[in-house]
């Protein structure tokens, strides 16, 4: 049976190919960008809150720090304890449009040795990981570049 | 300038992995603060928990669990969550009681039974919950953080690895001197080298474990000191618990992103900064006036970065501080001289009381071999999740 694609977690990002991009939301009012989407009420406390409508974030962005997970995190992370434990590496990355740093997985190969501060990463398409019918999907960091 | 509360007495269990009860813990540390303030617990008028998690009933039960367990004797009771900052809001809560005269003298506890490797979210799928989702979506632990922050610092102020083990260093030679600390081995550099890599560039001997542990402490108003003979007490003259300023722009656990600084210009201090200036402003004296400082390193590197955030040195200039020596013991302003978390581990609710209770032998000239001489003014730094954050100043 093939396995249905379905995003780990609603709203966060969409878009196929290059057209993928991470969704936040844009405050009417100020202009803030919100990252994980914030749907309620604008938190910039200066600002008497406007409607906040989806917005997409740059799809390039330079990297702020990085680092790695060598041993295997917690749940609710899933991974196969079967198998034996991949590290991963994590970029938190600048964009310079929206002026905030976002936190997510390197592609797949991708690691620290790959990495230094202030290069440019871009947002792909990636996965977290598959149960029995369903692929998870999620965003990964990779330096732009880099052939998939 | 707010008055002065008195520290009558201070108390702790050793910290480790006992494999017993958070109860027995904080009842144990709750009898020798009482002890040391020559307080009866029938005397105690409040009783302020800083809380764990027991039977699925996270942070409610804290203050009424150590009461019983001490013996129901009709206290006011209060039960204060913030995370790491959880003794710090449970001291806030105590002082804030005694200055309002609800009470005259107030016991502060915390104390907890730590699970084994990373600390982790509660079960269940909680994807409103930003703690659950960045391990959930990306695996990132605590250690995960601590990384991003050292290797940051690398980048920025060129600080090395080796930079980061000499704080281990130093910390675990104080440690060794401390009967409370679970570590009581001294650490060279080669052995901190030499640990396994836990996220990039921190090592095992970097990175603070999760402890069992508690401390206590009986707070009174400085009438009820001075009726009980207590003519010159430690006091605590300040307790920070500031939130963040928005846009805050860095990193912190447990967030995936940052505030976006698109509408309002980010504030001239980071969250940590301001924990201290916040401090310092209700103290009334700056950072050349400390005698010691008890900070969370809950990293090696993370260490260097509240040399700063305090006002101890400049930006960038914490490896230069460490190195010259100056937050050793003998230093201009030691820092962890109870051998701070790298000897301890986290024992959640009960290390920032911990660091008082440090603050609280120093300035008495009772740390015996640990002792900074001439200590008179002692500062408390520590950051939990989600915009907690706390920083205690006590003189004598
Ligand atoms: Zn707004």
């Amino acid at each position: 049976m093939p396995h249905t694609r379905t995003p780990a977690v609603a709203d966060w990002f969409g878009g196929e190919g290059d057209a993928f991009r991470l969704l936040g939301t844009r405050c009417s009012s100020c202009a803030t960008v919100f990252f994980p989407r914030e749907d309620v009420h604008c938190r910039n406390p200066h600002c008497t809150g406007g409607s906040l409508e989806e917005v997409p974030l740059s799809r390039k962005g330079r990297i702020w720090s990085y680092t790695d997970s060598r041993y295997r995190p917690p749940s609710p992370y899933v991974s196969n304890p079967e198998l034996p434990w991949e590290p991963y590496a994590l970029i938190a990355v600048e964009l310079e449009a929206e002026r905030m740093v976002v936190l997510g997985q390197a592609a797949p190969g991708i690691t620290v040795a790959d990495l230094t501060v202030g290069m440019e990463v871009e947002v792909v398409p990636g996965v977290l990981g598959e149960d029995t019918e369903t692929t998870w999907t999620t965003w990964h960091w990779r330096p732009t570049g880099v052939a998939v | 300038m707010t008055q002065d509360v008195a520290v009558l007495g201070a108390g702790m269990h050793p910290w480790g992995k006992w494999g017993r009860s958070f109860v027995e813990y904080g009842t144990a540390a709750a009898r020798a603060a009482l002890a040391d303030a020559g307080v009866d617990w029938c005397d105690i008028g409040s009783v302020v928990g800083a809380d764990t998690v027991r039977g699925g009933y996270p942070g409610y039960v804290a203050g009424a669990t150590f009461a019983k367990a001490l013996g129901w004797q009709g206290a006011r009771v209060t039960s204060v969550y913030a995370a790491c900052a959880s003794g710090a809001q449970a001291i806030a809560t105590a002082r804030a009681q005694i200055l309002a005269g609800l009470a005259d003298v107030v016991l502060v506890v915390g104390a907890d039974a730590a699970p084994k490797g990373f600390f982790r979210p509660a079960g269940g799928d909680r994807a409103d919950d930003p703690d659950w989702l960045r391990f959930r979506l990306l695996g990132a632990t605590n250690p995960a953080y601590f990384g991003l922050y050292a290797r940051r610092r690398m980048a920025v102020h060129g600080d090395t690895p080796e930079d980061f083990a000499l704080v281990k260093v130093k910390n675990a030679a104080m440690g060794a001197l401390n009967q409370y600390a679970r570590y009581r081995k001294r650490v060279t550099a080669e052995e901190v080298a030499a640990s396994a890599v836990v996220a990039d560039p921190l090592r095992l001997l970097d990175i603070c474990a999760t402890s069992d542990g508690a401390a206590a402490l009986v707070l009174s108003s400085m009438d009820f000191a001075h009726r009980r003979g207590a003519a010159r007490p430690v006091r605590i003259r300040a307790v920070s618990t500031v939130t963040p300023a928005f846009p805050n722009t860095v990193l912190d656990l447990p967030d995936i992103a940052t505030d976006s600084a698109l509408a309002v210009e980010p504030p001239g201090e980071t969250f940590r900064a301001s924990i201290a200036r916040a401090a310092y402003e209700e103290a009334g004296i700056g950072p050349e006036d400390l005698s010691l400082a008890e900070v969370y390193d809950l990293s090696t590197a993370l260490e260097l970065q509240w040399y700063e955030d305090l006002g101890l040195c400049g930006a960038g200039e914490g490896a230069k501080l460490l190195r010259e020596g100056a937050t050793a013991p003998g230093g201009r302003i030691p820092v962890n001289a109870s051998g701070g978390l790298a000897s301890f581990g986290e024992a959640v609710p009960a290390q920032a009381i911990a660091q008082v209770c440090e603050l609280t032998r120093q300035l008495r000239g009772t740390a015996g071999e640990r002792q900074i001489s001439g200590a008179s003014v002692g500062i408390t730094a520590n950051q939990g999740l989600f915009g907690h954050g706390s920083s205690v100043i006590a003189v004598r």
